[in-house]
């Protein structure tokens, strides 16, 4: 151990003593483990270790390693070098079957079930109850039944999985992952697709399994939940090992410094400039309009004017039509009433293609299926949405593409900064970034960002909230929705709040709290019987869309879970 | 950072699923209004094409006893088993293979490949019981092989298997360039031989074969591990993967079962024609994908039933009854029903299923 941090873990490792550490041995002790890709060296030399009882965190920006450090402990990567030791003997998995049957469960981020299968199934394959050389259907619906009832899971174990939303798939995969009487529980980002209580519901199960003595590693994004459910967590930095901590010992804007290795001011930055830079309505002019715009089983019509270089953020919850109405936008799904103006001159966005001729750039939430093409480079990448607009009978010249990856990995601060690294090998964030890059090259004067945080670490989400804040500064709309409130408050100049698939309020962004968009969010008008949020009533009635009081809004049996996911 | 907006704070339905209705999670419930369970069947990937199927097939049938005089009757319906027999058993073999998102195309060359062998072993005097074993025997390695072509070399299914039919159908020409009658007395009482059932009913040998197959494959599919790997693997091979289970072993089975079919499927086939011929089946395993689509199996695997593609070549053969009936008609207009049938298949699968969504 050579590691600059390496007293830090020595204070640690000496302070054994808390009452969450039961056992002095560790479960799962990793030394020295190092894994190449091709043009990325993902981990070098980290050590890791967990102890049983225990709920433990990785910690790390996107690229620092945790997901191929989670792999390589799952058997799903080999490692170039290092050791493995679990319950003290040595192992070394030839895939995750074999970790799986040494006790080592995994949860991962993106469900790995089988949504043709029954929820029964899912929990159970690979290990069914057998009776004369057959399944026992029986057996196994009854163990999965208890298993889920465990979870205060109300479904039918019968039940298609793929009928299920994601949540639920979600809390089957755990499930799943608890039946195999697991040493060791591996959840990746668990929480991303469910709700407060769903994430309540969660952390209890946590909470008794750690009371059985099972290792949990728990990675996610949320500071707030690893400090609400974990003990000790271990800080990844590109690849390397800052060091492993207490939770209660570790102030949280020590834990992001160690995380992103630089005084984390970014964001701080952003809350002032926010306020600063409220477009003024007066002498913007308006670059697109949409006029009672709206799509059938997606978004009833609505107004949206957006104006050159503003900000509009799109509030709602999953299903409320605010990913319906960004596709409309960006021509990627035909709107079948009303119409929409760029400069005042009316245009039909039938295809993307049309939609990007107009220098309108959709990104789309759905990263990996409607975003990157992992196959093809971080150059390759970039240049795509440029070429197709120019028509693949002029191909961008190599040394021009080079240039053009090249300013946009160091602009962007894409990590690895090779532009011959297969998108695939990237992370999350790296991979995000990729994708604005290859709108950014077209330069759009309309820009529509999905979520374009969802899943990423702290340090790339202020990047790219910075981002969004220059190009908007230099005269670029963007249309921006995330599921984070705090995100499209600081960011955006107008928030529209969509509920049930209407525009229910388009509000100036001054003075708008989490608490006031939450109440418009639930209620789809300021409750007025909440003391907290009287004071704004007014400012928000003002401008509130008369659809708020239509038949959807009132329609509360719509179901949440209704996605727009799928 | 917490994440504000997957916690809707009103009218929360948290647990429910994706359903049809705001109290469905199950596809089939049973205390809804019948309509709701009807849609929700005829939506459903899993259920949804089959009922089609059986019901297209029912429909089908009653139209041709009103139309011809004599169709309806036990005898007519028999027959499909009977005329078809070596069919449902390469169904079954294309079943286990599209299940797993996978496609056969060689098994018509086997077919007509296990023909010629059987023919010539038995002309130069072997016995039929070691022969037809030799066949089952050859062509679950000719399948191992394709499996092992698409399992560790990658190779595409499509081209891994067309490599297998040109092998086979060039292996037949190497046998004999002309068509070897059989006269082996096993095989003509086989291929002559009815099994009464009664009321002036029967059956013939193979046709009791071809169903023991289908049971066995029922039960493989939805009663053993192996058979619901088969199904994981088609509905996410990654997924199947990092769930621990034996995709490779399973991956590589399929493709042997699927030889296996052929092979006995190619001795059913003599038992019918008493010859073995070099040209003869081809085009056959399209038959055979046609029959596994039409009954309800999803081309991208993870959705489907044996008992299904049995459906599907019961409704290929019915046609083709109808057409004799009819008598002015060429059979080729067998093939353009079952083309046009197809397309309806494969559109009625995406909207039903798109419906879901």
């Amino acid at each position: 151990m050579t590691h600059p941090l390496a007293d830090s873990m020595e204070s640690t490792v000496t302070q054994q003593t808390e009452p969450a550490v039961p056992a002095p041995v560790p479960v799962v002790e990793m030394r020295g483990i190092s894994i190449g890709f091709p043009g990325v060296k993902a981990l070098d030399g980290v050590d890791f270790r967990m102890f049983p009882g225990e709920v433990h965190s990785l910690m790390g920006e996107n690229g620092a390693g945790k997901s191929t450090l989670i792999k390589a402990l799952t058997g799903v990567y080999g490692i170039d070098a290092g050791t493995i030791t679990l319950a003290g003997e040595r192992v070394s998995f030839a895939g995750p079957a074999q970790a799986q049957a040494a006790g080592i469960s995994t949860v991962y981020q993106e469900v790995n079930l089988l949504p043709n299968l029954s929820v029964a199934e899912n929990i159970m394959l690979g290990r069914e109850p057998r009776r004369f050389g057959g399944i026992d259907w029986r057996a196994m619906r009854r163990r999965s039944a208890e298993l889920l009832a465990g979870l205060h899971l109300d479904i039918d174990p019968g039940s298609l999985l793929g009928d299920h939303s994601l949540a639920v798939q979600q809390l089957v995969a755990i499930a799943r992952a608890i039946d195999v009487n697991a040493k060791v529980l591996i959840l990746d980002e668990p929480t991303s697709s469910l709700d407060a209580d769903e994430v309540a519901e969660l952390f209890r199960v946590i909470r008794s399994l750690k009371d059985q003595g099972v290792a949990i590693l728990f990675v996610s994004h949320f500071l707030d939940q690893v400090y609400e459910i974990c003990d000790r967590l271990t800080v990844l930095r590109n690849g390397t090992l800052v060091g492993e901590y207490l939770v209660d010992e570790l102030l949280r804007i020590d834990l992001v410094q160690k995380m992103i290795g630089k005084e984390l001011t970014a964001l701080d930055d952003l809350e002032h400039r926010a306020h600063a830079s409220v477009v003024d309505e007066s002498d913007a002019a308006t670059f697109v309009s949409a006029s009672k715009l709206g799509r059938r089983g997606a978004i009833e019509p609505a107004d949206l004017p957006i104006a050159v270089g503003e900000v509009v953020g799109l509030a709602g919850l999953l299903g409320s039509g605010r990913t319906e109405l960004a596709r409309l936008f960006g021509g990627i799904d035909r709107a079948d009433t009303g119409e929409l103006t760029i400069h005042g001159e009316n245009v039909k966005l039938r295809t993307p293609r049309q939609a990007i001729s107009k220098r309108i750039a959709f990104s789309s939430e759905n990263r990996r299926d409607e975003g990157i093409v992992g196959e093809l480079t971080v150059r390759d990448n970039i240049v795509l949405a440029l070429q197709a607009d120019r028509g693949w009978f002029r191909p961008i010249p190599k040394k021009k593409q080079d240039e053009l990856a090249q300013s946009y990995i160091q602009a962007l601060n894409i990590r690895p900064g090779n532009p011959d690294a297969l998108v695939r090998n990237l992370s999350g964030g790296n991979q995000q970034k990729v994708l604005l890059a290859r709108w950014l090259a077209i330069a759009p004067r309309l820009l529509i960002l999905d979520e374009p945080t969802r899943g990423i670490d702290i340090g790339a989400k202020a990047e790219i909230q910075k981002l969004v804040f220059n190009l908007a500064e230099n005269g670029m709309s963007v249309l921006f929705i995330s599921a984070e409130l705090e995100e499209v408050l600081r960011l955006s100049h107008r928030v529209v709040v969509l509920r049930d698939r209407n525009v229910v309020a388009d509000l100036e962004n001054d003075g708008l709290t989490v608490d006031s968009l939450l109440a418009l969010i639930a209620d789809g008008r300021v409750a007025s019987d909440d003391e907290a949020l009287d004071e704004r009533a007014p400012a928000v009635a003002v401008v509130a869309v008369g659809s708020g009081d239509g038949p959807a809004a009132s329609a509360p049996s719509t179901p949440s879970t209704e996605g727009d996911r799928s | 950072m917490t994440k504000l907006l997957e916690a809707p704070t009103t009218n929360r339905q948290p647990r429910q699923g994706r359903g049809t209705g705001p109290r469905g999670t199950a596809p089939t419930g049973s205390g809804r209004r019948p309509l709701a369970a009807a849609f929700g069947l005829l939506t459903s990937p899993k259920y949804g094409p089959v009922t089609v199927t059986g019901l297209l097939f029912v429909a089908i049938f009653v139209i041709g006893g009103f139309r011809y005089r004599g169709f309806f009757s036990g005898q007519v319906f028999l027959n499909l088993f009977v005329d078809n027999a070596y069919l449902i058993v390469l169904a079954v073999g294309m079943t286990f293979v599209i299940l797993t998102g996978g496609i056969d195309l060689s098994v018509g060359a086997v077919v007509a490949l296990s023909g010629m062998i059987a023919a010539s072993l038995l002309q130069t005097g072997w016995s039929p019981g070691v022969v037809i074993p030799i066949i089952l025997v050859l062509t679950s390695v000719l399948g191992l092989l394709v499996g092992l072509m698409v399992h560790v070399f990658k190779v595409q299914p499509f081209i891994a298997t067309l490599a297998a039919m040109f092998l086979a159908r060039g292996l037949c020409y190497v046998i004999s360039q002309s068509s070897i009658s059989i006269t082996d007395p096993t095989f003509v009482q086989l291929a002559v031989s009815r099994i009464p059932l009664g009321a002036g009913l029967s059956i013939t040998p193979s046709v009791i074969i071809a169903l023991v197959v289908v049971a066995l494959a029922v039960w493989v599919l939805h009663g053993t591990r192996f058979g619901r790997t088969v199904y994981a693997i088609g509905g996410g091979e990654q997924s199947g993967l990092l769930m621990g289970l034996p995709v490779a072993r399973t991956k590589v089975l399929v493709y042997v079962i699927s030889g296996f079919c052929s092979g006995l499927a190619g001795v059913l086939f003599t038992f019918y024609t008493l010859s073995g011929y070099p040209l003869t089946a081809i085009g056959t395993e399209l038959d055979a994908i046609a029959a596994v689509v039409i009954g309800g199996t999803l081309l991208t695997g993870g959705y489907g039933f044996v008992l299904g593609s049995v459906l599907g070549v019961l409704v290929l053969g019915v046609i083709q009854t109808i057409l004799t009936f009819e008598g002015t008609l060429s059979s080729w207009w067998t093939k353009i029903f079952i083309g046009a049938l197809l397309l309806v298949f494969i559109i009625l699968q995406k909207v039903l299923t798109a419906r879901r969504r």
